[in-house]
């Protein structure tokens, strides 16, 4: 018979201490890291963060449309859309300064696409982390 | 704004590095070891991408 071991529960972090840090992560890529003194890995972030979305809009990537259909269609479309989104001032800086592109054929154009997400989602990891430092989790 | 024209291999390489750097910066708990994960992750993406790409030329015939 197995030995069930109970699960250590973490405390629950009060929403103040964590908040502020991941808003700002999501907003400024690395900004969480800032707002919790941890300047270079902060620096790094926003560096890698922002030259990967900037790479992707030169090559001409698209972004995403919440359009809903099938399920793969929903999946790719809402998903990549949050994968945008999760850029923060990057993303809306594009928009609002119209340098988003209409979808086109071609490889490279593909890989900006797939480079504009993945940018979003490696903020994602960034605010992720953020989270973590500022509950105490990780140093 | 510049149009940015990147063959396979450059735009692969480009996507390894910039996920490796976040990859090796958010896992790790010390600086050493964020540095070894971002060095490790980032010969993954480079074996993978050699591996796959010989995989493909010998598949291809």
């Amino acid at each position: 018979m197995a030995v069930k071991e109970k699960e250590e529960k973490q405390p629950a972090v009060p929403i103040g201490a964590w908040a502020p840090a991941v808003a700002l992560g999501w907003l400024i890529p690395g900004g969480g890291h800032f707002l919790l003194k941890r300047t270079g890995r902060g620096v790094l972030l926003l560096i890698a963060v922002t030259s990967m979305f900037v790479c992707g809009l030169m090559m001409r990537g698209y972004m995403f449309q919440p359009q809903t259909g099938d399920l793969l269609t929903t999946l790719i479309n809402v998903g990549g859309f949050v994968g945008d989104v999760a850029g923060g001032i990057l993303y809306l800086l594009t928009v609002w300064l119209g340098y988003n592109q209409p979808d086109v054929a071609g490889h490279v154009h593909d890989y900006g696409t797939k480079f504009l997400v993945v940018a979003g989602l490696l903020n994602i990891l960034a605010m992720v982390d953020a989270f973590e430092i500022a509950a105490g989790r990780k140093e | 704004m510049p149009k940015m024209n990147l063959s396979h291999f450059e735009a692969a390489f480009l996507f390894s590095l910039f996920t490796s750097v976040v990859m090796g910066i958010v896992t790790k708990n010390n600086d050493r070891d964020r540095l070894h994960y971002g060095i490790y992750t980032f010969a993954c993406f480079m074996i993978a991408l050699f591996g796959l790409g010989w995989l493909m030329y010998f598949g291809h015939g």
